[in-house]
């Protein structure tokens, strides 16, 4: 019985990575991008919902540690000479300019130096009380980004970084045209983000399933509760926060690979914003439901690109408003909000579409 | 089993509890009464950790060694085998009945997260345990029927039954219970009344309570603290406070 579930989910696993392997055939190369920040935004919006919604901390942090995540795999896998022409400005530092990683190790450290951050933030804050917590992550990830700024000879400063290497599945395309005899033209630009969102989505079931998970809920309802019943806040709430950084640090390591390009405007408080989007629309504390949202939300997000140029509303010609499209989804935003706190508003208009139903 | 010696609470001007003693032993149970805003609750905050007596010591001797608690953390002392339950009940509400019985004996899980993550053989048996028991314990406080609803959606007495089911959870030693029997029908007190008595012997604990109920005090402690206005006014057995003039006064408001 059991044993046929697991069956079942590997089935689904499997399925799912034969699945993004023949999309990424048959997909042209801006629904594969879309489909790719789809995943990406997964592995972000679980990351935040770990901390925001699973253990009712209030983190504004995401995009410091995404900026993390992000720059460490762009200065880890970018190519000497690629680094070399970025760096005009300033010359890089020289030990770094000669690092060439593999993107997959790269990924994983930036997610550890991520981690590591979240570790240094959240342990002095969350052993007073976590309303800090807001505070100082929105603090810090506007630090690292003034960091980033100024540390030109390891980060380019503001300049950003263009030329990420794009092409991370070498390893793929080799088994590929080896066993297979395929030759590719392009890269398996999906597998990574895939099996990180995969890998992300099957962590958050197992994690939510099991007595650290629900420690982290039952920190959420009622702390006084949760201390007296033995669960240690302070270490609980460090490993959530931890845990979630790792995982914001890899969605940003994986960003900074499908973009291809950074640079420290990339990681302002919108990014964080477009992650709160995502949690609050999916429901705090809801896996399927942030799964959905980031979906939708980043389909969106594409399909309404629109907003932010010249508008022709056939009597009215708009100039270009870069933005209009977050001005858009935080309304929506709010709106959800409203609709689900105030169950008045919600019965109200269930009265007033009865009403036009009968008339 | 527990001996608090000499407490004072004082939070700005309010002097919460004042110098305040009480010794309790291994199997008693023992009652704890007083008028409203007495500082009952106090007491047990002390206790538990939530709040440090502003002088005073208090001294937990589970099993022959003795140490003081005052410098511990709320999840310390339950560790080390004290635990509660609230006045103004203090379920996880939005998860299940078993879920919130099966938390309580988080605190004893020897696996890291990564073996829970992992769903490691060495975590699983734990986990099985874990669940095991807190069927038990719901059984025991008649809630197995409910297992899966959420917590918030139990009637009030049953949430009462359910705090104590997963203060059990912990396996303590010492047992404070605030006021266990508050909004309970005659009938609920008395079942409640042998169900305390009933997992005393079972799990072999000692029993600090706080109660209005007259009947569950006189019935079932074995001693009794009377406190009234924060400060100690009586103790002794049920026959004894009942007919000390002292706490007539306190408790009728004559002068
Ligand atoms: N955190 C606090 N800050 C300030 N005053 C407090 C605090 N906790 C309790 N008090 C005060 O201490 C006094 C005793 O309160 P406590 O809750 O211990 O009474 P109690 O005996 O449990 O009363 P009841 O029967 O109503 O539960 C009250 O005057 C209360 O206002
Ligand atoms: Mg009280």
């Amino acid at each position: 019985m059991k044993d046929n579930k697991i069956i079942k989910y590997i089935i689904c696993v499997v399925v799912a990575i034969i699945a993004m392997i023949f999309l990424n055939f048959v997909l042209d190369s801006y629904k594969v991008r879309v489909l790719n920040l789809c995943f990406i935004y997964i592995i972000l919006g679980l990351s935040m919902n770990l901390i925001n919604g699973f253990t009712g901390l209030f983190s504004l942090g995401h995009a410091g540690f995404m900026a993390i995540g992000a720059y460490t795999v762009a200065i880890l896998t970018m190519t000497p000479e690629m680094k070399e022409m970025n760096y005009y400005m300033k010359p890089m530092v020289s030990f770094l300019q000669q690092i060439n990683m593999p993107f997959i190790v790269a990924l994983i450290i930036g997610g550890l130096l991520a981690a590591l951050f979240g570790f240094l933030i959240g342990a002095p804050v969350l052993k007073l009380t976590d309303d800090y917590l807001a505070i100082a992550t929105l603090g810090f990830s506007e630090i690292i980004r003034v960091v980033i700024i100024n540390l030109q000879s390891v980060t380019n400063g503001a300049l950003g970084l263009k030329g990420i290497p794009q092409k991370t599945n070498q390893f793929f395309v080799k088994l590929l045209r080896d066993i297979f005899g395929i030759s590719l033209s392009h890269s398996i630009n999906l597998l990574w983000a895939g099996i990180g969102a995969i890998i992300t989505i099957v962590f958050m079931f197992l994690l939510m399933k099991g007595s650290y998970g629900k420690a982290f809920k039952a920190i959420r309802e009622d702390e006084i509760a949760a201390r007296s019943m033995g669960v240690n806040l302070f270490k609980h709430k460090v490993m959530s926060f931890t845990i979630g950084s790792f995982l914001a640090g890899i969605g940003g390591g994986l960003l900074a690979v499908s973009l291809g390009t950074i640079d420290p405007t990339l990681f302002k408080f919108s990014l964080t914003w477009n992650i709160i989007l995502i949690v609050v629309l999916g429901g705090m504390g809801n896996i399927n439901g942030t799964i959905i949202s980031a979906i939708v939300v980043t389909i969106a997000m594409e399909a309404l690109r629109f907003l932010d140029e010249p508008l022709n509303l056939g009597f009215i010609q708009t100039p270009a408003l870069p933005g209009l499209r977050m001005v858009v989804f935080s309304i929506i935003l709010m709106t959800v909000i409203i609709f689900k706190k105030d169950n008045v508003l919600k019965s109200t208009l269930v009265k007033v579409r009865g009403r036009y139903a009968k008339n | 089993m527990l001996k608090i010696d000499n407490v004072t609470m004082r939070f700005g001007g309010v002097v919460a509890v004042n110098q305040f003693s009480a010794k309790i032993d291994p199997g008693e149970i023992v009652g704890l009464i007083g008028p409203n805003g007495a500082g009952k609750t106090t007491v047990f905050n002390m206790v538990t950790g939530v709040y440090k007596p502003t002088s005073g010591d208090i001294i937990f001797t589970p099993n022959g060694t003795s140490q003081s608690i005052i410098n511990l953390r709320p999840d310390q002392i339950a560790q080390i085998g004290i635990c509660r339950t609230f006045q103004n009940i203090r379920l996880f509400k939005e998860l299940t009945v078993l879920d919130n019985v099966f938390i309580g004996s988080h605190l004893r899980l020897k696996s890291g997260i990564f073996s829970s993550v992992l769903r490691l053989p060495n975590y699983t048996k734990q986990e099985k345990a874990m669940y095991e028991k807190a069927k038990y314990l719901l059984e025991k406080v008649g809630l197995y029927e409910e297992k899966d609803e959420k917590s918030f959606s139990l009637p009030y007495g049953k949430q009462r039954r359910l705090e104590i089911a997963r203060a059990l959870a912990t396996d303590p030693k010492l047992l404070l219970l605030d006021e266990p029997a508050a909004g309970m029908n005659p009938q609920e007190t008395q079942e409640l009344m042998e169900f305390i008595e009933n997992i005393k012997e079972e799990f072999d604990l000692t029993i600090f309570l706080i109660e209005h109920h007259m009947e569950v005090v006189m019935g079932i402690c074995d001693r009794i603290y009377v406190l009234d206005q924060g400060a100690h006014i009586a103790d002794g057995d049920p026959l004894e406070i009942q007919n000390n003039p002292k706490v007539i006064e306190a408790y009728l408001g004559v002068d």
